[in-house]
C-alpha cells in the first residue's frame, strides 16, 4: 500500500487526530496519509490515547485493518535462502524464507496467521503451540526450513467454517483464559494431548508405565502434568483444567469459576 | 541469530562428512537446545545440516552382541517415541519416567535422543554473553564459582566451572549401563559407555563430551537387566513440572527374598555429568531393603559432596531424595 495516497481518514479520525495532536494534523492531511499510517502514529502516541478514553480512540484501535496479503519479498535476494513448500490448515503454501526464520515467525509475518502467540521465544511458555503432522509442538523452535512437505495446523485451523472445535467450546464455557494470550497455545496443545492419551502414552505422574494397553486414564493431575508446557500468566489453571476434563470425559463438568 | 547456511541431508555418510569438514557447522536435530543457544548468541554455527530425515529413529531388541537380549534406541528418535515405546516401558520404566520428567510434551515431541545428550547447561552465565564464562570462552572466567551458584554442582567441580549437566534421560541411562554408538566420517562405528561420554569440567569446561566434531550419535544401547520391576526417577525442582532438576535419583534395585542383590543409584543436578554412586550401590548388595540401610547408603553418597555458597541444600535434599527413590523403588516405582 502507498503511504503516500489520499487521506482515507473518516470524519471521527480526523477529530480525535485534532484534538489528540492539532499541530500535525494539517502537514498529514496536506501530505496524505493512509490509515495504516496514522494508527501507526496513534500508537507512537502511546499511552495519552489510551488515557484519553475516547471511544473512537477505541473502536479505530479495535477496527480490522483491511488483512494485509502474504508478502514476499519480490526480487530482493536473500543470503541464505530456503524454499520451502508445506501445508499450513490444509492449504498448500510456498514460500521463500531466510534460513534463521522460525515456523512462528513464518506464520504471523509472513501467513498473517498470528492466532499463534510469541510469549518467550525460547521454548519456556508454550503460546506458539502448533502441530505439525499431528504432533504438538514450539513453532518458535522449528525452523520453516525443516517444514518441507510437512502439514502445520495453527488455531486457524481449528473451528470447522462457524463451528468451533469441541476444544475451543469448552473453554469459552469454563472460562478458560482472562487476556487469551495464552489461549491458541492451549487448545492446540490440549487437543494434540488429548491425541497423545488416547494413543496411551504415558506421563511422569502415570501410576504404571509398565501398563502399555489402552487409553490412558486422565485424572486432573494428569492433565496438569500433560499440559504443564503451557503457562498461564492470568493463572487460569482451574479453568482450563476443567476445560480439557470436559472434552476428554465428553460430560459436562462443573464451572470451576462459579463454585468459589 | 547470525545467517548461516541450511542444508538437508539425506544420508548419514554425507552429512557426517559435511560436518567433519566443517569446524562451524552443527548437526540439526530437534534444534530445541541449538536453536536456543543460536538465539543468545551462545552459539554461532555457519551451517547446519538437517539430519532429521536420516532414519536411525528405530526402538528395537538387540538380537547380537554383548547387550543380546537388551534393546536399542535410535540415536536420531523423539524422546516421546522412546519414553513409550513398549519395549522401552515394559523393561526400562525408569527410563521411561526419566524422560518424561524433562521438558514438557511439545519438547519431548521434538527433542531426539542423541540430542537430548549433547543438550548444554543451563548455567545462566553461560547463556548471558556479557558474563564470564569459561565454558562458553575459554579463559574468561566462571561467573558462577563466586556468583549465585544454587543451582550448580556439588560433585566433582573444579575452579574452571561449577556447572551442572541438565539431562534427566542421561541420568536414567547412567543407571542403566548404557552405551552410545556413534559413527564417523570414516564410516567407523565406536561404542562410548555412558559412563565415559560426558566429562568432568577440569581444566577444559568447554568440552561437555568426548564426542569427536564430526560424530553422529546413531544408537543408545541398553543392556539387559533385572531391575524393571523396582525402579523409581525422582526429580525435586522448584515447581512441580516443566523445570530443570534441583535434584534428580535414578534408583532400581534387584532383591532376592529380603536381600539386595543388585543396586543401582545415579544422580542428576548434582555435577557435570550423571553422577553415578558406585560405592552406595556396593553398601547395599546384601542388605536388606530397609530405611535404616537406604540412609546409610545416602550418607556415603552425600560424604564426597563439596557444596557452593549457595547449594549447600543439596546434600541434605540430595540424601533425603535417594532414600525416598530407594524406597519408592522397592515399591513397584509408585510414590
Ligand atoms: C524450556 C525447556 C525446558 C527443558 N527442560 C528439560 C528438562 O527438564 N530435562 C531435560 O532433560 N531436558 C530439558 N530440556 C532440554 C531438552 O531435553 C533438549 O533441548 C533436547 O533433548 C535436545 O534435543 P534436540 O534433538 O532438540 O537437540 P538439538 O538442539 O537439535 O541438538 C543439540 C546438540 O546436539 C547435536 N546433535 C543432535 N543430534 C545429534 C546426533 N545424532 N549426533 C551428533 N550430534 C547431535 C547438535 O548438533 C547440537 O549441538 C528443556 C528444554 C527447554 C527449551
Ligand atoms: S559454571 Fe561453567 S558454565 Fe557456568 S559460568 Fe562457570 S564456567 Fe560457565
Ligand atoms: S514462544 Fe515458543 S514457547 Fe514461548
Ligand atoms: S489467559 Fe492470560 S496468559 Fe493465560
Amino acid at each position: 500500500m502507498d503511504e503516500h495516497e489520499s487521506p482515507e481518514l473518516t470524519e471521527d479520525e480526523k477529530r480525535l487526530f485534532a484534538n489528540l495532536m492539532p499541530e500535525d494534523l494539517s502537514e498529514i492531511l496536506d501530505t496524505g496519509v493512509n490509515r495504516r499510517h496514522f494508527l501507526k502514529l496513534m500508537t507512537l502516541a502511546g499511552g495519552g490515547i489510551l488515557a484519553a478514553q475516547s471511544a473512537v480512540a477505541e473502536q479505530l484501535l479495535t477496527r480490522p485493518l483491511t488483512p494485509a496479503p502474504a508478502i514476499e519479498p519480490a526480487s530482493v535476494s536473500l543470503d541464505n535462502a530456503v524454499n520451502v513448500s508445506f501445508k499450513v490448515n490444509g492449504t498448500v503454501r510456498k514460500l521463500t524464507v531466510d534460513s534463521r526464520m522460525t515456523l512462528l515467525d513464518a506464520l504471523r509475518e509472513r501467513l498473517d496467521l498470528t492466532g499463534s502467540k510469541k510469549g518467550c521465544d525460547h521454548g519456556q511458555c508454550g503460546a506458539c503451540t502448533v502441530m505439525v503432522n499431528g504432533h504438538r509442538v514450539l513453532s518458535c523452535l522449528t525452523l520453516t526450513a525443516s517444514c518441507e512437505g510437512k502439514a502445520v495446523q495453527t488455531i486457524e485451523g481449528l473451528a470447522k467454517n462457524d463451528t468451533l472445535h469441541p476444544m475451543q467450546d469448552a473453554f469459552l464455557k469454563h472460562d478458560g483464559f482472562q487476556c487469551g494470550f495464552c489461549t491458541p497455545g492451549q487448545i492446540c496443545s490440549a487437543v494434540a494431548m488429548l491425541d497423545e492419551a488416547k494413543k496411551g502414552q504415558a506421563s511422569y505422574v502415570t501410576q504404571n508405565v509398565r501398563q502399555t494397553t489402552g487409553p490412558a486414564r486422565l485424572s486432573n493431575e494428569e492433565i496438569r502434568e500433560r499440559m504443564s508446557g503451557n503457562i498461564c500468566r492470568c493463572g487460569a489453571y482451574p479453568n482450563i483444567v476443567a476445560a480439557i476434563q470436559e472434552v476428554y470425559s465428553g460430560k459436562p463438568v462443573e464451572q470451576v469459576f462459579r463454585s468459589v | 541469530m547470525r545467517p548461516f547456511t541450511y542444508t538437508r541431508a539425506n544420508d548419514a555418510t554425507s552429512a557426517i562428512k559435511l560436518l567433519t569438514e566443517n569446524p562451524n557447522a552443527r548437526f540439526l536435530a530437534g534444534g530445541t537446545n541449538l536453536l536456543d543457544l543460536m538465539k543468545e548468541d551462545v552459539e554461532r554455527p555457519n551451517t547446519l545440516i538437517d539430519i532429521s530425515d536420516l532414519g536411525l529413529a528405530e526402538v528395537k531388541s538387540i538380537a547380537n552382541g554383548v547387550n543380546k537380549g537388551g534393546v536399542s534406541m535410535g540415536g536420531l528418535g523423539k524422546n516421546t517415541d522412546a519414553a513409550n515405546h513398549p519395549l522401552i516401558r515394559q523393561h526400562y520404566p525408569l527410563l521411561t519416567q526419566a524422560i518424561l520428567a524433562g521438558a514438557s510434551g511439545q519438547l519431548r515431541n521434538m527433542a531426539t535422543n542423541g540430542g537430548n545428550l549433547l543438550q548444554r547447561t543451563r548455567c545462566p552465565y553461560f547463556y548471558e554473553v556479557s558474563m564470564p564464562c569459561n565454558k562458553r570462552a575459554p579463559g574468561t572466567g566462571c561467573g558462577a564459582r563466586e556468583g549465585i551458584n544454587r543451582m550448580h554442582a556439588i560433585f566433582g567441580w573444579s575452579d574452571q566451572c561449577v556447572a551442572v549437566y541438565p539431562s534427566d534421560m542421561a541420568v536414567a541411562l547412567a543407571a542403566l549401563d548404557a552405551v552410545v554408538h556413534v559413527r564417523n566420517a570414516a564410516g567407523q562405528e565406536r561404542q562410548i559407555p555412558i559412563a565415559d561420554f560426558h566429562r568432568l569440567p577440569g581444566n577444559q569446561p568447554e568440552k561437555d563430551t568426548n564426542l569427536v566434531h564430526g560424530e553422529l550419535i546413531t544408537a543408545i544401547e541398553l543392556p539387559p537387566n533385572r531391575l524393571a520391576d523396582k525402579s523409581y526417577y525422582l526429580k525435586v525442582r522448584d515447581r512441580a513440572s516443566y523445570a530443570f532438576a534441583l535434584v534428580s535419583v535414578a534408583a532400581a534395585l534387584e532383591t532376592e527374598g529380603a536381600m539386595i542383590k543388585q543396586a543401582r543409584i545415579a544422580m542428576g543436578g548434582v555435577a557435570h555429568k550423571p553422577w553415578r554412586a558406585l560405592k552406595a550401590e556396593q553398601l547395599l548388595v546384601g542388605k536388606e531393603a530397609t530405611e535404616a540401610n537406604f540412609n546409610q547408603a545416602a550418607e556415603a553418597v552425600m560424604a564426597d559432596a563439596k557444596p557452593l555458597a549457595h547449594n549447600a541444600f543439596k546434600v541434605e535434599l540430595g540424601k533425603r531424595s535417594i532414600v525416598l527413590a530407594l524406597q519408592t523403588a522397592m515399591n513397584g516405582g509408585k510414590l
